[in-house]
Order: structure tokens, then C-alpha cells, then sequence
């Protein structure tokens, strides 16, 4: 449920246009069964999109307009929800906190992502090289969660006995109000660094190699030939990964969820979507929890727009 | 390739290495760990192999030795299945990702290549779905599936994206507007009908893209955790990352059975380490053959 529309499978689309002539040239009998079949085509995805998608939108939004505890019935109360969010401290710290992170863990990934895609890019073809930077990405975030809590346990843990090796006198926890939310962001960047860097050296890929052969002949160096070449033809698609990284790193959850053993995260980490999570199951607080939510549909509402127009999603290429 | 100094391209290579390093270092960790007594953990925490390994962490994961051996080896005695979870994901992401691909692939050919009223709003309506984040659409499904009597029960836990995602319907539509018109047409020429195009010609011709977005449903069913955690707490319907979760609260001193909890880890990516070996090359090529143009 909780997925994010992979960007590396945003490529097969196809050049605007080609469907111009549907049915045009068919005779009209076909016409007539393509109506009959096309809906019996649509006919599971359409049930699965009305009962699982359209219905709960729309009971989502008349929750928010409501007190519901699970147990009675959904009591309406107007604008009471989102007049008590305006005054929500818990709130506003949720969101201060997810856009703390969201922006730490995007240029942090991205950078290195960038970096590496680069170094692939004019070092070497190998796969198995790219297989393993995928890895991370491969491995549930439960997981990784798990492995960060015991590689950072402040006894225990390996990456505490590397600094104390170097005579530092730091321990990194996650429990520590000053690094949970940097070692948060740190982990969720490592795990999407190497998915990022793929992405974009599949756009490199996509520069013409001639480029770089007449830049190196007329003497260009690697960071020359990275400013002038590989990074403004990569615009396009760093900006789509861009987005698309963004939208995803706001629905923060699983990570936050399992460092902290199962208890709540501290409020240094309390992202926006443990908030609704919390407000919804541990407070049975069904309505409030929507209302928060529908401000997360309005922020990725924009987001998702903007990918959608990258995408070039709009109906135009439809026939 | 690289026409700059000698120096610049060890430099870049050893970037490269520290980067492979970064990324394989904490599951050798994990591995590492996890082939550690319990008993160990203290007194040998940061060797880089453990002095005594053992496997009793996995067979004590697996059931297989009793609740009395298993807490003498570090766990809490209560009992985990993890077989029975890895059983529950692999169906939970198998099922989701065959009949999902294959429902959205239906749909997707009929957005593509049907002409029909209501056609462009149709396409229009799901597509805008994708401004829907989860878990806006998480809380109300919750109640759904609980009014439906369905919690805590594998259909209960699938339903929701057993019949499709947004964006499936939306990839697959846009291969399909892809295939050459002419194929079809020499198609119809020979009394080849609707399905029979659908089923014959256009699915074989688009293996790649199938398998593609199979994959990463697979994948991200394969990680998924908040809803099933929400809809799966039973020992019956509970998949892996959720298991996992259960069994870092039941740990029985204040600290966390840290051996049980990496074997644990250690079980929950084999599955998907074994897709990437087999199918790895699909995988990591499947992002420059889509390669975002």
C-alpha cells in the first residue's frame, strides 16, 4: 500500500502522437464490439478502483469532517478538526519535522547519487557493480530500520565502536534528541542513494558519447565535461527523481517506526505520517487523523502534479 | 574513457570502492551478528568473525529447537514462525504482483487500443488517484476491510492492491500506445479477435515491460509494512516485516535480542537476494531499457 510510483519505470513512454488514428481505420462493426469488450477489459481494475481507491477518498474526506472513534458511528462536526489543528503544537512539530527531513535526506542523496552515477558513467559498464548498489533498496526498510538500531546501539554497536576508536567522544543513538533526526535521514539516504544513482546514470546513458569524445579532444577535463555536458542533458530526469524522491521521502514511516523497539519515536522524529498513524490507532481518533492526512494530499497533491507533467501524463497523447 | 590524470581516476575507483564498501559493510554486519551466541554478544562484539559462530540463532527462528533450548540461547522462548511468515510473504507479494500486472495489463490495453465513451475520463479519474498519498486512503480501507469481517486475514491483507495500482495501469497503458498499429491490423485481417489479440499478441510482445513492473511489485509488496501491520497482527496472516517487528517487542530483558532479531534480518532479504541473482541483469537493465527518455 504504502508505494511510490517507481521512476525508473516512467521511461516506456512512448512519443506523443502515435495513438492519433484509433479506430479510425476500423470498420465500424469493431467499433462497436471495442465498446462491449473494453469494458469487460476495465472490469477488475474498475472494481478495485472503486472500492479501494475512489470509496476511501471519499469516506477519507468525510472523516475529517468528523469525530470517529472506530467503535460508534462517524459524528459530524464541521470544521472542528481543522480548527484544533491550527492549534496543534504536535502537529506543527510533525510537519517541521518530516521537512527537516525531506530536505536533508533529498540533497544528501542526491549528491552522492549524482556523484556515483557519474563515476559509473565514465568509469565502467560493470553490472554486478550496479547490482549491488541496488541492494539496499532491494531489503525491506523493516530491516534496514533494524540493522541501523543495532549498528548505532550506543553499547553495542559497531559504529559506535569505530568512533570510539578514533578517541571521539560521541555516541550516535537514536534516542539522543541532537542526531535522531540526521541519523534518520542519514539511513534512508543510504538506503536510496544506490536506486537514485541508477536512475541517473540511465539518463546518462541516454547523452550521446560523441559529446564527450569532441570535448575531450578539444581539452576538456571530467569536471568541465560533467558541468557543460552530463549535467544540463540530465536536467530533465534529475528534476523528475528529484520529485519523485521528494514525494516519496514525506511518507516516512517504516524506519521511524522500527528504530525506536517498537515505542513511539521521540518528537525529534516524530514524521508527519507516525503522527497520523498514531492519531488513528493508539488514540482511536479516526477523524483528526484524517484531517491531518488531507494536509499531506494537499502538499503531494502538488508534487504529484508537477510529476505528472513531467511524465507528460496529460491526456493530450490520448487518442 | 577516462582521459584526465592517473591520479584522478584511482581517486575516482577508490571513490567507487568506498561506496561498495558502504553499501555491503552493514549486511556483512548483519550476517556477522547473526552467527554470534547470545552469550557472546558482550564479551565478543567487535571482532569482524565471531570466535565461536554458531546457527542456533536461525535454528531457534526456524522452530527448530525447543522453546527451553531457544531461551538458553538468548531468545524469549515466545513463539515465531518465521517459516510460516516467509510462506505469507512470498504468497502476499506473488499473488499481488501476478494477478495486479495482469488485471492493469487488461486495463491498459483497453485504454490504449479500444475506443470507447467515457474512455479519456476513465483514464483521467485513475490517474488522478496517484495524488492520493496512502495513507489517506490506509484509514478508511482499515475500516473497510474490518466491517468486511476481513482483518487479520490473508484476503484482507491482499484486497487492497490485489486488482491494481494507478500507476500500473498508467505504465502499462504507455507501452501499449507503443506497439505498432500494423500488427494489429494484419491481426484483425486474419479474423483474430479482441482477446485473442490481447492474449496472443500483445502480452508475448511485451514481455519486458511486464516483467518489469511484475518485479517491482513484487519488490515493494515484498517491503511493504504498514498496512499489513495494521491488517495482519494475527500469527496466521503475519508476514515477515511485521514478524520481524513482533519479535523487537518481545524481547525479554530491556535488551533487544539483538543475535535472533539479525538472523531474523538475515532471512528477510534472502528472497529478495535470490530474485536479484536470477533475475538481477532484468532488474538493473529494466532502468536504462525504460531508461526515461
Amino acid at each position: 500500500m504504502t508505494r511510490q510510483a517507481p521512476t525508473h519505470l516512467a521511461g516506456a513512454r512512448p512519443e506523443a502522437g502515435t495513438d492519433q488514428r484509433q479506430g479510425t481505420s476500423a470498420p465500424p462493426r469493431r467499433a462497436r464490439d471495442d465498446r462491449r469488450v473494453a469494458w469487460l477489459f476495465l472490469l477488475p481494475v474498475l472494481v478495485g478502483f472503486v472500492v479501494f481507491y475512489a470509496y476511501p477518498t471519499i469516506r477519507g474526506v468525510w472523516y475529517s469532517f468528523t469525530d470517529y472513534s472506530l467503535l460508534d458511528e462517524p459524528a459530524y462536526v464541521g470544521g472542528d478538526n481543522y480548527r484544533q489543528l491550527v492549534g496543534d503544537a504536535q502537529f506543527w512539530n510533525a510537519l517541521k519535522v518530516t521537512g527537516y527531513y525531506v530536505v536533508v535526506n533529498i540533497v544528501s542523496q542526491t549528491v552522492v547519487a549524482l556523484g556515483l552515477a557519474a563515476l559509473m558513467h565514465r568509469l565502467t559498464r560493470s553490472v554486478l557493480l550496479r547490482a549491488t548498489l541496488l541492494v539496499p533498496w532491494l531489503v525491506p526498510n523493516v530491516t534496514i530500520g533494524l540493522l541501523w538500531a543495532w549498528l548505532l546501539d550506543p553499547d553495542l554497536g559497531y559504529v559506535n565502536h569505530l568512533i570510539g576508536l578514533t578517541g571521539l567522544d560521541t555516541t550516535l543513538s537514536f534516542n539522543s534528541p541532537d542526531w535522531a533526526m540526521p541519523l534518520v535521514a542519514l539511513v534512508n539516504s543510504w538506503t536510496f542513494t544506490g536506486y537514485t544513482a541508477l536512475l541517473l546514470y540511465a539518463g546518462m546513458l541516454q547523452i550521446p558519447p560523441h559529446l564527450y569524445e569532441g570535448a575531450a579532444i578539444d581539452g576538456a577535463g571530467e569536471w568541465r565535461m560533467f558541468r557543460s555536458i552530463t549535467l544540463p542533458l540530465l536536467r530533465p530526469i534529475l528534476a523528475l527523481v528529484l520529485v519523485v524522491s521528494l514525494i516519496g521521502s514525506f511518507q516516512i514511516f517504516d524506519t521511524v517506526a522500527v528504530v525506536y523497539g517498537g515505542k513511539a519515536p521521540i518528537p525529534e522524529t516524530r514524521v508527519i505520517y507516525y503522527y497520523i498513524f498514531q492519531r488513528a490507532f493508539t488514540y482511536f481518533d479516526m477523524g483528526y487523523a484524517s484531517a491531518v492526512a488531507m494536509v499531506l494530499v494537499v502538499i503531494l497533491g502538488v508534487l504529484t502534479t508537477l510529476q505528472l507533467r513531467m511524465l507528460r501524463a496529460s491526456s493530450s497523447d490520448l487518442g | 574513457m577516462l582521459s584526465g590524470s592517473r591520479i584522478g581516476r584511482r581517486a575516482a575507483w577508490l571513490a567507487l570502492t568506498v561506496a561498495v564498501v558502504l553499501t555491503v559493510f552493514p549486511f556483512y554486519w548483519m550476517v556477522r551478528t547473526a552467527l554470534t551466541p547470545a552469550a557472546d554478544l558482550w564479551t565478543d562484539a567487535t571482532s569482524l568473525w565471531p570466535h565461536r559462530p554458531t546457527l542456533v540463532n536461525f535454528a531457534r527462528l526456524l522452530n527448530l529447537v525447543g522453546p527451553e533450548a531457544a531461551r538458553a540461547a538468548g531468545g524469549s522462548g515466545a513463539r515465531i514462525d518465521f517459516l510460516l511468515y516467509t510462506l505469507n510473504s512470498v504468497v502476499y507479494s506473488g499473488l499481488i504482483a501476478v494477478v495486479q500486472t495482469f488485471c492493469c495489463a487488461m486495463a491498459g490495453y483497453a485504454f490504449a487500443r479500444l475506443r470507447f465513451p467515457g474512455r479519456d475520463v476513465a483514464f483521467g479519474v485513475i490517474i488522478a488517484a496517484l495524488m492520493v498519498p496512502p495513507i489517506f486512503t490506509i484509514l478508511p480501507n482499515f475500516v473497510l476491510v474490518k466491517q468486511l469481517g476481513l482483518l487479520n486475514s490473508l484476503p484482507g491483507l491482499v484486497l487492497p492492491s490485489l486488482l491494481m495500482t494507478p500507476f500500473a495501469v498508467f505504465f502499462l497503458r504507455q507501452f501499449f500506445l507503443s506497439i505498432p498499429r500494423d500488427v494489429e491490423e494484419a491481426a484483425t485481417l486474419e479474423g483474430v479477435g479482441r482477446w485473442g489479440m490481447f492474449w496472443r499478441i500483445v502480452l508475448p510482445m511485451s514481455r519486458g515491460p511486464l516483467i518489469t513492473i511484475g518485479l517491482t511489485t513484487v519488490v515493494w509488496s515484498w517491503k511493504d509494512y504498514l498496512w499489513p501491520l495494521l491488517t495482519g497482527k494475527g500469527e496466521d496472516s503475519r508476514v515477515l516485516t511485521v514478524g520481524l517487528g513482533v519479535f523487537l517487542q518481545q524481547s525479554p530483558n530491556t535488551a533487544p535480542d539483538w543475535t535472533g532479531l539479525m538472523a531474523g534480518s538475515v532471512l528477510s532479504i534472502i528472497p529478495v537476494l535470490l530474485l536479484l541473482i536470477f533475475l538481477g541483469r532484468r532488474l538493473v537493465q529494466s532502468m536504462n531499457f525504460s531508461g526515461i527518455k
